[in-house]
């Protein structure tokens, strides 16, 4: 769902395929029919943004038919917990909510503990406030009637993909779901995913072999960029940003470190003041002490409450709060929604420095069509980026494999690799401080910054090492030398590490001699190993080289797997066989276990998650912009809590609006990527794909008058887009509450930049957000479509 | 050792070539000075990954007098086993685009147009212009006397192509100047 695995991640789908030949049902769900939906047994079509309603009719199909798993749910999940009194759910809302602030007060999304602190649990599942019952119950209003009715799904199909799917609830089956961006683009992102994610504990597919909810990653260090957090509420390794309110590092440990009072739990993010302190003594060596709390006083701090996303940047550049900054290897004009206020906004900058392999619709904003040069202050600097197989260094795929490059040549002319830039522009601003002194310098002055770029010298100090001499179980490590995973980094500053997810990639056992791991390119694998496809000794792995998260929940509870023939990791009766667990704990049995889901406080899989902003459980509500004015499941019509700007050029269209009366969605393609600014220059790429076009069902066009091969305008209430119609059976019409409502799809590489292949799709999105993430709704807004009388951005 | 499989094709195709098919009588002449006239001839083979999605292909560069002469997959890859798609097949193409830039590029304020400038003018003139800003921005305090350290006017977009030490440095520095306007493709 949310995903054209066959054309957006064609080499990843052979697996898939392979898993087909091997007897596995396909299935696809999605607005479009692609090559995926070809491929698949069948094709589901679904009206963009109504994935909830899609899922938590299966929620319900699989609790009322008791096709979960009823073993795993008891003792894995929290659906044995007690919820406490005061959580209440009415009318689409759940208890505890600000309608000024469109915030939840989430005091009473909690749990009934006893004296001690522990969760109490019903593992009978009968207590009516427990989370099983209050689930039940939740999702027991989806009936198919009202599924079939919102999201244009029939119920024979609806009823073809829940008995499918829940049919690998049994111990020894498992099931996949795949997604990508389209399913976090939405301003239910998150809940689309958490909905999947309930569907998948419920069934006992996660942490086993063919299970898991697999992002299928779009960008190509995704991965590793987000692991090393270049994210304003994040620090390296998903540590919690600092807040105003917590003066030291004592205030933001205290806050930002869960403590559980279950001897059962392992709750790993107690760990999280170690990997803090060696993140810190990383960033400002032996500058960073105890009484400066190792370099936290000086580093940035948030306000409660604020955001710094780049919807919120943009809405600030907007209203002339932004004065310079650095856009590298993105194209914000072009890729983010509502593009033409982005366009807008970039002009208030005193100035920017972009670098990229190309010029883009951003670093050229200030000559775009329309617009004269004569009138735009800012001053730009235009850095020519190096390709990656010029330079050497690591990234991590999907599966969070750290997975070494090599340099093949020097960078082509004066090009130079974003990480050399942005070395020496730091050391440039570094030498001015020096000089000529300034605003309270010592944040930056004070870090243990390179002179110059190394990638392996950075790679080394990304695992981390000792800044004392430290022995760990009878071995002793010397002052300087690697440490050999993240537990063995500390919280007193005797431990360095600029990412602890990293820590046991680059290690030196034996002293002098550092591996780096992420350059093995070993096969050799166990038959156990090799009859899931685990290759444990290529490249290397975070955490600790585990290659399937959560596998401690893979086995019962006297440490056997569910699925012998396809088993992860297995008890001997004295050791794991197999991958490296979720932590080395003997099986739950011997009492002396530890739950498996290891990162959450209670140590269970999060039926009720208590954590997220608009409810513990997924709800239905429409997209910000929908073509209806109710559905059936509340009266709670978008997401309470969606992100929304009230600028002057952050309209929205009404809901139902009779003017833009058609849902758009977008998509990327095989031969061009995201915005476009790399494949639209490699002439193969656009030769293949050269131009705009918008897809739509033969009964639109009809309605429109419009032929294949016309060219057309796309218009959102917030901008106009030229495009030629590709008229097609991909598409079909949905009948939603007994009406037909119409879907277009378009792509969104095509910039002006490349004359005569169309413009920016984005001008037509907008700019609204998931409250959990800022992730823009991309995927569903409204739009109409004509004829087009006048074509000005395509050669036609 | 533990041979890999595209060690063992090169391995059981010179033996092909080599013993059974010159037994047979077949002339391998013309085969061999086809293979001589071959643009990768003698070219020295490097690994890297393809810049696309987080599939991660990885393919050979082939690398004759420092230019890149040919791309292909590379098929010790246990993910991709050599496959590339449309993008990755392009790589050859991409790398070396008559579009790419070469030099830094300087636009001044109101100008129509861009113009070339050394590395050490435009390290001089950034840095100027950020020291200005975070000198006039910075904010020690905020409204409620809390010490935050940042500075708002200046932000950093970066992207998900960096490599995890880039990240990691950018990260630093980003932090370091006091950044909190600080995204990047991840929330894309």
């Amino acid at each position: 769902m949310g995903s054209n695995a066959a054309e957006h991640h064609p080499v990843c789908f052979k697996w898939i395929l392979r898993a087909k030949d091997n007897g596995a049902k396909l299935m696809h769900v999605d607005p479009k029919f692609s090559r995926t939906s070809a491929r698949c047994d069948f094709h589901v079509p679904l009206r963009s943004g109504t994935d909830i309603a899609f899922l938590g009719g299966m929620i319900k199909y699989i609790i009322e038919n008791k096709k979960y798993f009823k073993e795993y749910v008891t003792e894995y999940t929290n659906a044995a917990f007690i919820v406490n009194d005061e959580f209440k759910f009415k009318n689409g809302m759940f208890s505890g909510f600000n309608a000024v602030s469109k915030t939840y007060d989430k005091s009473s999304w909690s749990f009934k503990t006893d004296a001690e602190g522990v969760p109490l649990r019903d593992k009978t599942l009968q207590d009516d406030r427990c989370v099983f019952q209050l689930m039940k119950k939740h999702y027991s209003r989806y009936t198919i009637k009202k599924v079939s009715s919102i999201t244009g799904v029939s119920e024979d199909n609806l009823l073809k993909v829940w008995e499918t799917f829940a049919a690998t609830g049994k111990k020894d089956k498992a099931g996949a779901i795949c997604y990508a961006l389209g399913w976090t683009q939405h301003s239910v992102g998150v809940q689309n995913i958490r909905t999947s994610a309930l569907i998948q504990l419920l069934l006992g597919n996660i942490g086993v072999a063919g299970g898991g909810i697999e992002a299928l990653r779009g960008e190509p260090n995704v991965q590793g960029s987000t692991d090393h957090c270049i994210l304003w509420h994040i620090l390296p390794g998903y540590l919690s940003m600092p807040k105003a309110q917590w003066n030291t590092l004592e205030d933001y440990n205290k806050a930002c470190t869960p403590v559980s009072h279950d001897p059962l739990s392992a709750n790993w993010w107690q760990h999280k003041p170690a990997y803090m302190a060696s993140l810190l003594k990383a960033w400002y060596g032996d500058k960073g002490t105890k009484e400066n709390g190792f370099g936290y006083d000086w580093i940035p701090k948030a306000d409660d409450g604020a955001n710094y996303s780049y919807l919120y940047l943009f809405d600030r550049m907007y209203n002339n709060k932004i004065k310079g900054g650095f856009i590298w290897g993105t194209n914000p004009a072009q890729s983010v929604p509502n593009s033409n206020k982005v366009r807008k906004a970039l002009e208030n900058l005193e100035w920017a420095c972009f670098a990229e392999v190309h010029h883009t619709e951003s670093t050229d904003f200030w000559k775009r069509p329309g617009v004269d040069p004569a009138t735009v202050k800012t001053e730009c600097f235009l850095l020519p980026s190096a390709n990656r197989v010029e330079k050497e260094g690591s990234i991590t795929n999907s599966g969070r494999w750290q997975l070494w490059h090599y340099q093949a040549t020097k960078p082509q002319g004066e090009s130079m690799a974003l990480g050399a830039m942005s070395v020496s522009i730091t050391n440039a601003v570094r030498r001015l401080y020096r000089k000529e002194g300034g605003t309270y310098p010592e944040p930056l002055l004070n870090l243990d910054f390179p002179d110059y770029y190394d990638p392996e010298k950075i790679a080394q100090k990304c695992n981390g090492w000792f800044t004392k001499d430290t022995t760990i179980n009878g071995k002793l490590y010397k002052k300087g030398q690697q440490v050999p995973s993240f537990t063995a980094l500390k919280d007193d500053g005797s431990t360095v590490s600029l990412n602890w997810l990293y820590a046991g990639g680059y290690t030196e056992e034996e002293l002098g001699r550092k591996y780096n791991k992420s350059k093995r390119r070993d096969w050799s694998q166990t038959p156990e190993q090799a009859a899931i496809g685990l290759y444990p000794n290529y490249s290397w792995c975070w955490p600790v080289n585990r290659r399937i998260l959560y596998n401690r929940a893979s086995v019962d509870l006297n440490g056997q797997p569910w699925a012998p023939q396809k088993s992860v990791i297995r008890w001997d009766g004295s050791k794991w066989i197999g991958d490296i667990p979720d932590g080395g704990w003997p099986p739950m049995a011997s009492g002396k276990g530890k739950y498996p889901f290891i990162m959450h406080k209670e140590g269970h899989g999060q039926l009720f998650g208590p954590g997220r902003a608009e409810g513990p459980f997924p709800e239905h509500y429409e997209p910000v912009e929908t073509p209806v004015k109710k559905h059936p499941f509340s009266g709670q019509l978008n997401n309470p809590c969606a992100v929304i700007f009230d600028g002057e050029m952050d309209k929205l269209a009404a809901p139902g609006d009779k003017r833009f009366p058609i849902v758009l969605t977008t998509y990327s393609m095989t031969e061009h990527w995201c915005g476009g600014g790399e494949t639209r220059n490699t002439p193969p790429l656009l030769e293949a794909e050269p131009q705009l076009y918008v897809e739509m069902s033969p009964q639109l066009a009809k309605e429109k008058g419009i032929e294949n091969g016309d060219p057309v305008v796309v218009e959102s209430i917030r901008g106009r887009v030229e495009a030629i119609a590709m008229v097609t059976i991909r598409m079909r019409p949905f009948k939603i509450q007994g009406k037909t409502v119409h879907e277009v799809g378009m792509p969104f590489c095509f910039g002006w930049t490349t004359p005569g292949c169309g413009d920016s799709t984005n001008r037509l999105t907008p700019s609204v957000g998931d409250p959990n993430t800022t992730i823009p709704e991309f995927k569903a807004c409204l739009v109409n479509v004509t004829k087009a009388k006048k074509i000005n951005e395509l050669d036609v | 050792m533990k041979c890999t499989r595209r060690g063992f094709l090169k391995l059981a195709g010179v033996g092909m070539a080599m013993l059974p098919l010159s037994q047979l009588g077949i002339n391998l002449k013309p085969v061999q000075a086809y293979a001589a006239g071959m643009k990768i001839d003698g070219a020295r083979e490097v690994i890297s990954i393809c810049p696309f999605c987080a599939v991660t292909c990885h393919y050979i560069a082939h690398v004759k007098d420092g230019k890149i002469v040919s791309t292909e997959g590379d098929p010790d890859y246990p993910v991709s086993e050599g496959a590339l798609c449309a993008k990755g097949a392009a790589q050859l193409s991409m790398i070396n685009s008559h579009h790419r830039l070469l030099k830094p590029l300087y636009r001044a304020p109101y100008s129509d147009h861009w113009e070339e400038k050394s590395w050490e003018w435009t390290l001089d003139r950034l840095a100027r212009k950020i020291k200005d800003t975070r000198d006039r921005d910075f904010k020690r305090v905020n409204d409620k006397g809390q010490r935050v350290n940042r500075v708002e006017s200046i932000f950093h977009l970066g992207c998900s192509i960096m490599d995890n030490e880039e990240c990691a440095v950018v990260h630093q520095a980003a932090r370091g100047l006091g950044l909190v306007h600080f995204d990047h493709q991840a929330r894309i």
